[in-house]
């Protein structure tokens, strides 16, 4: 795991997005282990504490759900997996439009440069 | 819960009349990693002499766990200055022994497996060892106490990228939440990421304590960036 974490903004905050991003993409999957924290701040490089706290944000939000003494896994509420997931997609997509809209384009025009990059995007690097 | 460690209260020190440290005021608590960041000559290491006794404050206090420095702090404040202070011609393998007899709270099997994790046998003698080398063989010997207090003076100064890599992932390794972690350094950047919390010292004051999610939530940016604004030449 070589996660790299920006200087501006706590990296609670980051490892939390991250998590996140797994979970929705099920790279975590449902019901698996996650790491200890010792163990998962010595991989990151990262505060044991950042990591307690992202894990207290994560089971605030119900994606991660503590074990008692045996530790924690990631939720295996698929519906509120679902639910993340389609919350980053709407954020993406808000992203996609904001940028077009700076560079002038129309959402209309965005949607059909969008359709047209679809087919050569997944044939590049 | 989390219990004040070290306290400081009005303490003053002063050289023949310069003041290395002014009528500081401090609070470091158990489970935090904490970085003492100042420019050369801000009074960092100063503040860790006087937190092991091997200074006497001119005025004001110091306490560790509530405690003068004496041998009661001596019991659990785990110190590694900032120059080498082994002798060169000890094996490691002596050293261990040697630490291992001296203090109490001394876990020889966790030193032992860093060092094999280093592929750095007992029988290397201290002098045939890289500089890299030789500061992590100190850094394992303080880490591997089961004290209190570490103060760590400058640990990763003179070491390549990947032998601070490695002395920071142990820091993390050894993290005990009813002990706290006073890290000094002007390498700020690299050790950011590890610490909690942090503490500027400016020509002996404190210019400013916080937690490096409130620098990075309310400003924006790094405390490496605040560090070089505030102490703008």
């Amino acid at each position: 795991m070589n996660w790299t974490f920006t200087n501006d903004r706590p990296i609670y905050l980051q490892l939390t997005e991250r998590l996140e991003r797994e979970i929705a993409s099920g790279t975590l999957a449902p019901g698996s282990w996650v790491p200890p924290v010792r163990e998962l701040a010595g991989k990151l490089g990262i505060s044991p504490n950042t990591v307690q706290r992202a894990m207290y944000e994560m089971e605030r939000s119900g994606l991660i759900v503590s074990r008692g003494t045996e530790g924690k896994t990631i939720t295996e509420d698929t519906a509120r997996i679902e639910s993340i997931r389609q919350d980053l997609a709407r954020q993406t997509l808000e992203a996609f439009y904001r940028e077009m809209g700076r560079l002038g384009y129309t959402r209309e025009e965005s949607l059909r440069l969008a359709e047209e990059y679809s087919l050569p995007a997944s044939g590049k690097e | 819960m989390q219990n004040i460690i070290l306290q400081c209260r009005d303490l003053s020190k002063s050289y023949g009349g310069k003041m290395a440290l002014d009528h500081v005021n401090l609070e470091v608590f158990s489970g935090r990693i904490v970085g003492l960041l100042g420019p050369n000559g801000s009074g960092k290491t100063t503040l860790i002499k006087l937190a092991n006794g091997l200074l006497a404050p001119t005025s004001g206090e110091i306490r560790i766990n509530g405690y003068r420095p004496g041998i009661e702090t001596k019991r659990i404040v785990s110190y590694l200055p900032d120059k080498e202070y082994l002798n060169n011609w000890m094996r490691v393998g002596d050293l261990v022994e040697f630490f291992s007899e001296f203090y109490s709270d001394f876990r020889e099997q966790r030193a032992l497996e860093m060092l094999t994790h280093l592929n750095i046998s007992t029988g290397d003698k201290l002098k045939n060892l890289s500089k890299g080398n030789k500061e992590k063989v100190q850094l394992i010997l303080v880490m591997s106490r089961e004290a209190k207090l570490y103060l760590l003076d400058e640990p990763i100064g003179g070491v390549d990228p990947a032998a601070r890599e490695y002395i920071l992932r142990t820091i993390i390794g050894n993290y005990n939440p009813d002990a706290a972690v006073l890290i000094s350094t002007h390498l700020i950047a690299d050790v950011e990421p590890v610490l909690d919390d942090v503490i500027f010292i400016d020509r002996g004051h404190i210019a400013l304590t916080a937690s490096v999610d409130y620098i990075r939530e309310e400003k924006g940016k790094s405390v490496d960036a605040l560090f070089r604004e505030v102490f703008r030449c």
